[in-house]
């Protein structure tokens, strides 16, 4: 299977879209070579400046460029992105309402090995909770071009949620994306996997698992958390009567919070969330991490029986 | 270089007491607001807009303007006043200060009002804006200026240094900031809260070329403009001795009026010193 990290997968869109249009600038806080817009910066030099180690003057300047016109994509990891620089990201760019895309790489745990201080597990939850934003988790290497595309052609502030390993590529080049309408991978009428971001993968493979055993399940990449498909959730509840969301983030607030949002106010269902629960992370590989916080294909497979009991 | 007379003096000056009775009106009407450093910017904003920047009211958008930025947000009735004065929008509109619908928030809000560059009143982020504004204007090879002001108090925050180190990195000689150095915050002096002290050796060590000056002697505010220009390579700042509620006797150098606006007793009082 082929895989790539959505970092990289950023990081070749970025230079592309650079290429068709001018008025892309980017900005980065000493990690352009992790987040990849280093190289931007290296066929772009003049349209790429160094905020240093200073994110919350970043967040200012990208507002400030912005107002004369340009689009700002501002990178980070998303610990400091959003960590550090919530407050700028609050005021600057989301209250007023301004044409800058946060780029944050290294979200979840998968940092790996830098450990539970460099782990973002908050951010998605953060940042949906913020007006005029939109809040957006590719799962792949093709989808996070796609949605690059996408988020430079929408005008106003966006969160672009992306990861550090290479992980699988499960679309085919020219995949139609639409910021706000989930992608349904797979449809089955047991129950809906909702997962988002690095998890659509394994959702995927845990689903085609249990087709073997008879269990047919719909499958959804909710690769925008806001605005939320909440029609295509709603939809599926009634078809399938039973939810599982996963997500490579804390179970507070992220895509299972929005999910459970939607169903209870609309069509109460048993819902499982899978992701952090509610701890910090820590030092290991990324594989091995997934494993210990329990997101693996095993796990979602097992979470989904256990699912399918609750809707029984 | 442009003529500093005792005429084009006057006329600042006068604009500085109309601005000065408009912000002491409003903020009698809004029941609340800041009143004492919207004062003792009064004589900066005035120079700036009726002076110093290349702006097209009518036209508040115009790529190629002069941008002002306020970081200290909080003295959002000197920036309203200014601009109503210099017809961005007409006077009446300031008697809606900080009511609900109004387009005169608490804090400037760009999406609200015509004039307003950056929505501001967080302290500390409106300089990094400023330091972006003047990226752009590198960027497209503009020769439009970028001008804001800072609040002594404000640059307690640590991403003000931030911003100051990008805007010497970056080599930004078409931008000036003014700090309204006038001694006090809300919790008292700020030499008691917390001392930035030795600023002006701060700003020279973050490599920008710094103007001392008295902030309320309008030639001094122009000869620090016209200085600013000729600064290359760098950006400038004007450390500006201000006096906190500048203009009324009972409000100047007192702390407490930091974020307290008149009553109507008090107004009539301010007005009638104004003149």
């Amino acid at each position: 299977m082929k895989k790539q990290a959505t970092r990289d997968a950023y990081g070749k869109a970025l230079l592309e879209l650079g290429g068709l249009h001018e008025d892309i600038v980017v900005l980065d806080a000493d990690l352009s070579q992790s987040t990849r817009t280093a190289e931007f910066a290296k066929v772009y030099p003049d349209r790429f400046f160094n905020a240093g180690i200073a994110e919350q003057n970043m967040m200012g300047m990208a507002a400030g460029l912005s107002t004369a016109n340009k689009t700002v994509f501002a990178s980070s990891f998303a610990i400091f992105a959003v960590g550090r620089a919530f407050e700028q990201v609050r005021n600057s760019l989301a209250y007023a309402n301004l044409n800058v895309k946060v780029c944050a790489t290294h979200s979840g745990i998968t940092v790996g090995e830098d450990g539970g201080s460099h782990q973002s597990i908050e951010d998605i939850a953060i940042m949906r909770s913020v007006p005029n934003m939109t809040v957006v988790v590719p799962s792949d290497g093709i989808s996070t071009k796609e949605a690059l595309f996408s988020i430079y052609e929408y005008k106003g502030p966006v969160y672009l949620r992306l990861g550090r390993p290479a992980v699988p590529i499960i679309y085919d080049e020219g995949l139609e994306f639409e910021i706000g309408k989930g992608i349904e991978l797979r449809d089955g009428p047991d129950a809906t996997l909702i997962a988002c971001g690095m998890m659509v993968a394994m959702a995927v493979e845990a689903a085609d698992e249990l087709a073997k055993q008879g269990i047919n399940l719909s499958v959804i990449d909710m690769h925008t958390i806001k605005p939320l498909d909440e029609e295509l959730i709603i939809r599926k509840a009634k078809e399938t009567g039973a939810i599982l969301t996963i997500e490579e983030h804390s179970i507070i607030g992220g895509l299972g919070g929005a999910v459970c949002e939607v169903v209870s106010e609309h069509h109460p269902i048993p819902v499982i969330r899978m992701g952090i629960k509610d701890v910090f992370g820590q030092s290991g590989t990324p594989n091995e991490l997934l494993q210990h916080y329990n997101l693996t294909t095993e796990h979602i497979i097992q979470k989904t029986q256990d699912l399918l009991k609750k809707k029984a | 270089m442009r003529e500093i007379n005792s005429l084009v003096v006057e006329e600042v000056q006068a604009k500085a007491k109309s601005i000065r009775k408009n912000i002491i009106k409003m903020l009698g009407l809004a029941g609340s607001g800041h009143t004492g450093g919207s004062l003792s910017s009064a004589d900066i904003l005035a120079s700036l807009y009726f002076w110093e920047m290349n702006i097209k009211p009518n036209n508040p958008t115009w790529e190629d303007r002069d941008r002002f930025v306020l970081s200290k947000g909080h003295a959002a009735p000197v920036l309203y006043a200014t601009l109503a004065e210099k017809g961005y929008f007409k006077a009446g509109k300031l008697e809606t200060l900080r009511k609900l619908g109004s387009p005169l928030q608490g804090h400037p809000d760009m999406l609200k009002l015509p004039g307003v560059e950056a929505s501001t009143g967080s302290l500390g982020q409106g300089i990094s804006w400023a330091v972006g504004m003047a990226l752009a204007g590198k960027l497209d090879k503009r020769d439009s200026r970028v001008y804001s002001v800072l609040g002594d108090g404000e640059i307690q925050e640590g991403m003000v240094w931030e911003a100051l180190m990008a805007g010497a990195h970056y080599k930004l000689d078409n931008m000036l900031v003014f700090l309204d150095y006038n001694g006090l915050q809300i919790d008292g002096k700020i030499s008691d809260v917390l001392s930035p002290e030795p600023v002006a050796d701060k700003f020279r060590a973050f490599n920008w070329e710094v103007i001392c000056i008295d902030g309320h002697d309008i030639t001094q505010i122009m000869q620090a403009l016209e200085k600013g220009r000729q600064i290359k390579g760098k950006p400038t700042a004007v450390i500006a001795e201000t006096i906190k509620g500048k203009g009324c006797s009972f409000m100047e150098n007192q702390a407490n009026w930091h974020g307290v606006a008149p009553n109507a007793e008090e107004v009539e009082k301010a007005l009638a010193e104004l003149g």
